[in-house]
């Protein structure tokens, strides 16, 4: 596995597309950072920022990686490898170097300027969203041999998860909105990553007193230990789930 | 050493194997033949595991290889088209799979490294090799670790005269030392003196596996291409 994980790692870094991530995340960053005399403002442009571009950046990449290295997967399962090590090498070479870019990149930045529990808080979801969206790519990459195909369903995945889910619950929560739907809510945050970080990251900042009282259900649910012990467990579960399916299918998958 | 019984593959609505049971032993060397899509490369890719068969069992010296992973230390592999990381150079891809693959007390066969002149373009990137040397590079590394089963999936196709007659030297040798060799080849000329047993297939089906001197004394050929269409021929009138 060490070994595997030496030449992903390499063969990633080579890439150039993760130094170019790197760079902008680190642009990004530093210029709202210094655009805004208030780092905390600075902060939550930053929120909106990463919680669109890092599950993007990353899912893309990591689908694209996977059909790339098509062939290197082929040379690897014809010989003594166990196919579950080639697997699980890709996963750890893309999110470690990925991470490692995200930590760069913006959680740097965020040391600097804003070292406080928010900024820790931003920095850990950060890392988490890009694990989790490199198992989910995993999974896209793994349902289908077109290369087309899957980088579509990532598109659309992503799509989902950062539009598409929320309108849909808006949507829910207007046609019932005679009822209440707080404890749903809750309920709901939990089927989409993106929304969980969210979350927590908002409730650090102490601006969910702007969200009414499904802010103050929230905060009440997610604000203490457990809650943030809980929605760290969920976001786990979406790395794990995504990943063990396509594990599954990679040791069924003829080459 | 290896059996396969009752081996049944389709994929989607072809059948690319159907009920294929074969025995390959030890010191042979056995051609794969049969026209274009006969489920030759198939066979060998589930040898290897790298397609997993619907039904039917792969045995490996008795053991099963469902699953298992240990016993492809001990085969060379050599792919039709070698597809490998754009990015790395020549002497990359033999570092890594040397890495991979060493065991302790481990002797590298470097005789077709040599032998092709790869050492001279060691740093070159895989992505800038013609298909020739590609094939050089394939046919190295299946031979660089000294498998005691080699499967040899078209090896001389597009090779030049002079590299594939070496490739060629170096098959007789490995014969010569007790190896287990498979190979698929559509130049039958080249098979004549290289191999012992002939093994047939035809639309996912075994047609014939026999013994080469046998075929030649049942058709009364000496040449390998004669012999195939007078039996072929004969199973068609």
């Amino acid at each position: 596995m060490k070994k595997l994980l030496k030449y992903v790692i390499t063969d990633i870094v080579q890439n150039k597309i993760v130094l170019v991530y790197t760079v902008l995340l680190l642009v990004i960053s530093l210029s709202v950072f210094n655009l805004e005399n208030n780092s905390a403002k600075g902060l939550l442009s930053l929120l909106n920022i990463i919680l669109i571009i890092v599950p993007l950046i990353c899912i893309i990449f990591s689908t694209i990686y996977i059909y790339r290295s098509s062939e290197f997967i082929e040379l690897l399962v014809s010989q003594p490898l166990k196919r579950k090590t080639i697997w699980l090498s890709i996963f750890t070479g893309l999110s470690t170097s990925l991470s490692l870019a995200f930590f760069i990149g913006a959680g740097i930045p965020i040391l600097i300027y804003h070292a406080d529990a928010t900024g820790l808080m931003m920095i850990l979801m950060g890392l988490f969203l890009t694990v989790v969206f490199v198992s989910i790519a995993m999974l896209a990459a793994g349902l289908t041999r077109d290369k087309a195909k899957g980088i579509g369903v990532s598109i659309l995945l992503w799509l989902y998860f950062s539009l598409i889910f929320d309108a849909l619950v808006l949507f829910f929560l207007f046609q019932f909105q005679d009822y209440p739907l707080e404890k749903i809510m809750v309920v709901l945050s939990f089927l989409n990553p993106i929304d969980l970080s969210r979350i927590q990251i908002l409730l650090q900042m102490d601006i969910s007193a702007l969200m009414g009282y499904t802010g103050a259900v929230f905060r009440e649910f997610f604000g203490n230990n457990t809650g943030i012990i809980l929605s760290i467990l969920g976001l786990i579960l979406w790395i794990i789930f995504p990943l063990m399916i396509s594990l599954k299918k990679f040791k069924r998958k003829d080459l | 050493m290896i059996v396969a019984k009752n081996i049944n593959k389709k994929f989607g609505k072809l059948k690319a194997l159907e009920d294929v049971s074969v025995t390959f032993s030890k010191g042979e060397c056995i051609a794969l033949l049969g026209p274009n899509a006969s489920g030759k490369t198939t066979l060998i890719k589930s040898l290897l595991g790298m397609v997993v068969p619907d039904s039917g069992s792969i045995h490996f010296n008795k053991e099963v290889i469902t699953n298992k992973w240990k016993y492809r230390s001990q085969i060379g592999y050599m792919p039709q088209i070698g597809r490998y990381p754009e990015n790395m150079t020549i002497a990359n891809m033999i570092d890594m799979m040397k890495d991979i693959r060493t065991r302790c007390n481990q002797q590298y066969d470097e005789d077709l490294v040599k032998g092709f002149g790869l050492k001279d373009i060691m740093n070159k990137r895989m992505r800038t090799l013609s298909g020739g040397t590609t094939q050089k590079v394939s046919a190295s590394l299946a031979f660089l670790f000294n498998p005691s089963v080699l499967i040899l999936d078209e090896p001389t196709a597009g090779l030049d005269p002079l590299s594939s007659e070496l490739l060629k030297q170096k098959i007789l040798k490995e014969k010569q030392n007790g190896k287990l060799i498979l190979i698929t080849s559509h130049v039958l000329s080249e098979l004549d003196d290289l191999i012992t047993e002939v093994f047939y297939m035809q639309e996912g089906k075994l047609l014939f596996h026999k013994k080469l001197a046998a075929l030649k004394e049942e058709t009364g050929e000496q040449k390998l291409s004669n012999a195939i269409a007078k039996i072929l021929s004969a199973q068609e009138a």
